[in-house]
């Protein structure tokens, strides 16, 4: 059984193909202003890497903001379906995930056979995701790694207390004109987003066992100011990217 | 998917739309035909004025007609909404009122014409921001304004004493005797007691009938989808004292008895139940549509049951009913202070949205978890309103309350009437995650994105 998924989500469209539940490629391509493109540069990748042709998939399953591209799907789901499927497929014992994409947060908490429970959605805004943290290494002229690093070496906490990206660049700035320790404001900035993300798990009922998933949860940083919010462990899944991907491929080979 | 019981679309609904349309054109009218014409809100004692031949222009569900302009005009809905804030009023306002004050501003009436000319306002202050509207509308208008200072009875778990009712109910008789007199002298007429004996009786006969409509929704299948409930629910918010009103809400209540005897669904595909809560987006509704694909059926909310809706709180079976009108109590208001006690008992006592707006905590919650009870609800939608200051109070204290008891609850954020704040495409996903949280799958295709 090969079953394909594809999550589109707002910022990469990403693609893993899975032979008999496990992974054997996957492909990743940047959400561009022609998405099926997108679409097929990361179908083609996932199908090089496993080394098959397009035509011994048995099922497609398909999810994220952009699923409605593709009609011919075995299973269309939404991402919080997904994720607690891919969740689930690493480990049974995971109770809550926290998927912190490029413009959505999302905190579930997932039943032992990969179900969601319940979910909480960021609203209407990036602050809570990686789009935030984006707008901030550009005030800051950090590139992402620096601006992850300079966090992890931050001696004090202090607050940010914009809610939105753009006031809370006006806030970094002001904090830089006053010569505040760039490792402080950085921090301060995954502090922000970790926090809102606990909000959302709380909301949801945090429980341990919790993975953390989403292209921004490979920013160490942002990770540490999790798990100080969580005040618990938390597990950054491997290619925490392609997690709803696979989710999204185990319930198309299941359907 | 097969469907899973008969449907049919209710008859009442064309006449609902017909009265709602009249009810305008007679605000439009009423200037030329020598009546009184009055502007306030929805929970003004709008019973008051019916001792004198009047139409009256209730505030919110004006201003929730001029959001759904977005939708049919939306250069005109763009145009009073900016009137309001070159004006200077924020968006953080309450967005009925900032769309009735652009209204007036621009001199535009929305059912036609230039905005009614008004002879007062009156407007009781259950919620902070509505007395500051009227006033508004009045420096504006340049007429007078009576604002009617009341506090609701808590609600009857919170345990609050008699002593403490009594001094509230006789606050308002006195200021009902007060409006009476300055009405009069305001507009130089006399005040018609037989008539405003007719519309307390009214008000209490339509608020009573609603609240039996809602009720009769419990019957699996709902005879009733909330779409269709919003249609009907506005009547007693734009005219519970008015005789056609009254007679409405017999005949709905008479065709509705007829769906529950003989399962007749509002949705043939009904397999699971939801309630919102909060006024929806008025002018993007098409959500319901969405959930009917699902097969569930949103059978009703807090807020359009317990605004038009009279209800008496059952110590013996910790419920809440149909509050019983005065034919139904054996009672017969004979005088104006007859008249006068029996509408400021009805208003504080058996009214639940402002209830909800004024004491939130343990009754509401209390109140959500009867609701959610008694019709059957499987999950609940919580319109996070940033347009509702009032309706919006407390609303993460029941969605935590009910959470912990197992009921699988969505939020979205929105403006009940601000198209501006609301992402449709967002909410639209997040109800179709909400649904597979449900187990559910379409059951029929229902693709708007």
């Amino acid at each position: 059984m090969i079953a394909i998924g594809y999550d589109l989500g707002s910022a990469y469209s990403k693609v893993v193909i899975m032979k008999d539940g496990k992974v054997i490629g996957k492909g990743i391509a940047k959400t561009t202003m022609e998405p099926l493109e997108s679409v097929a540069a990361a179908r083609d990748a996932a199908l090089k890497e496993a080394g098959i042709d397009e035509k011994q998939i048995d099922k497609v399953g398909i999810t994220g903001s952009g699923r409605k591209l593709i009609k011919t799907a075995d299973v269309d789901t939404t991402d919080v379906s997904a994720d607690a499927a891919g969740v689930n497929y690493f480990d049974k014992e995971y109770k809550t995930a926290l998927d912190v994409g490029g413009e959505e947060a999302r905190a579930l908490k997932v039943s032992a056979d990969g179900k969601v429970i319940n979910f909480a959605v960021n609203d209407k805004c990036a602050a809570g995701a990686g789009a935030f943290v984006e707008a901030m290494t550009r005030a800051m002229q950090l590139t992402l790694e620096e601006f992850a690093s300079a966090s992890l070496e931050s001696t004090q906490k202090i607050p940010i207390n914009a809610q939105c990206a753009i006031f809370a660049e006006s806030e970094v700035v002001s904090l830089i004109s006053d010569e505040t320790p760039r490792q402080d404001i950085c921090r301060a900035v995954h502090d922000g987003i970790a926090e809102r993300l606990t909000s959302m798990a709380k909301r949801v009922g945090l429980e341990e066992k919790v993975a953390l998933i989403g292209g921004a949860v490979m920013n160490k940083g942002l990770v540490k100011s999790i798990k100080d919010g969580l005040g618990m462990e938390a597990t950054v899944l491997p290619d925490p990217l392609f997690v709803g991907a696979i989710g999204i491929a185990v319930l198309a080979a299941k359907s | 998917m097969e469907k899973k019981w008969k449907s049919s679309p209710v008859q009442c609904w064309g006449k609902a739309k017909e009265l709602r349309m009249k009810i305008y054109q007679e605000i439009k009218d009423a200037k030329a035909q020598g009546k009184v014409l009055i502007g306030g809100g929805a929970e003004s004692l709008i019973a008051i004025p019916t001792g004198f031949d009047h139409n009256i222009l209730v505030g919110e569900p004006y201003g929730a007609s001029i959001s759904y302009l977005y939708k049919d005009n939306p250069d005109l809905y763009f145009q009073i909404v900016e009137a309001a804030e070159h004006a200077g009023y924020p968006r953080d306002l309450c967005a009925y009122m900032r769309n009735y004050l652009g209204s007036v501003i621009l001199d535009k009436y929305i059912f036609g014409g230039h905005f009614p000319k008004l002879d007062f306002c009156l407007q009781a202050g259950f919620c902070d921001t509505h007395s500051k509207w009227y006033q508004a509308v009045s420096e504006i208008e340049k007429i007078p304004y009576f604002s009617l200072d009341l506090v609701p009875f808590d609600w009857e778990i919170a345990g609050e004493s008699e002593k403490t009712k009594q001094l509230k109910r006789d606050y308002i008789v006195s200021q009902i005797y007060e409006a009476i007199e300055w009405m009069e002298k305001t507009i130089g007429k006399k005040f018609d007691d037989e008539k405003f004996i007719q519309g307390v009786i009214n008000e209490s006969e339509s608020t009573s009938l609603w609240a039996k409509v809602c009720i009769l929704n419990r019957a699996i299948p709902a005879p009733l989808d909330e779409k269709t409930i919003l249609s009907f629910y506005i009547l007693a918010v734009l005219g519970r004292p008015r005789q056609d009103v009254v007679d409405f809400y017999k005949e709905l209540l008479a065709e509705v008895e007829d769906r529950v005897a003989n399962q007749i669904a509002a949705n043939p595909y009904e397999r699971a139940r939801v309630m919102t809560d909060s006024q929806p987006p008025w002018f993007a509704l098409d959500f319901f549509r969405l959930l009917e694909s699902y097969g569930v059926v949103s059978v009703g909310a807090h807020y359009s049951f317990g605004l038009s809706g009279g209800w008496e709180y059952d110590e013996a079976g910790k419920t809440w009913n149909a509050a019983r009108p005065p034919s139904e109590q054996g009672v017969e208001l004979k005088t104006r202070e007859d008249a006068a006690k029996w509408l400021a008992d009805w208003w504080l006592s058996t009214g639940t949205v402002c209830r909800g707006v004024r004491h939130s905590g343990i009754g509401k919650i209390q109140r959500m978890k009867d609701l959610v009870d008694k019709w059957h609800v499987d999950g609940l939608i919580v319109h996070l309103n940033r347009g509702c200051e009032g309706t919006s109070l407390g609303q993460m204290d029941f969605v935590q309350t009910l959470m912990k008891e197992g009921l699988p609850v969505m939020t979205f954020e929105g403006n009940h009437a601000d198209p501006r704040e609301y992402d449709e495409k967002r909410t639209f996903a997040r109800i179709e995650s909400f649904m597979e949280t449900m187990g559910l799958k379409q059951v029929y295709e229902y693709k708007k994105y």
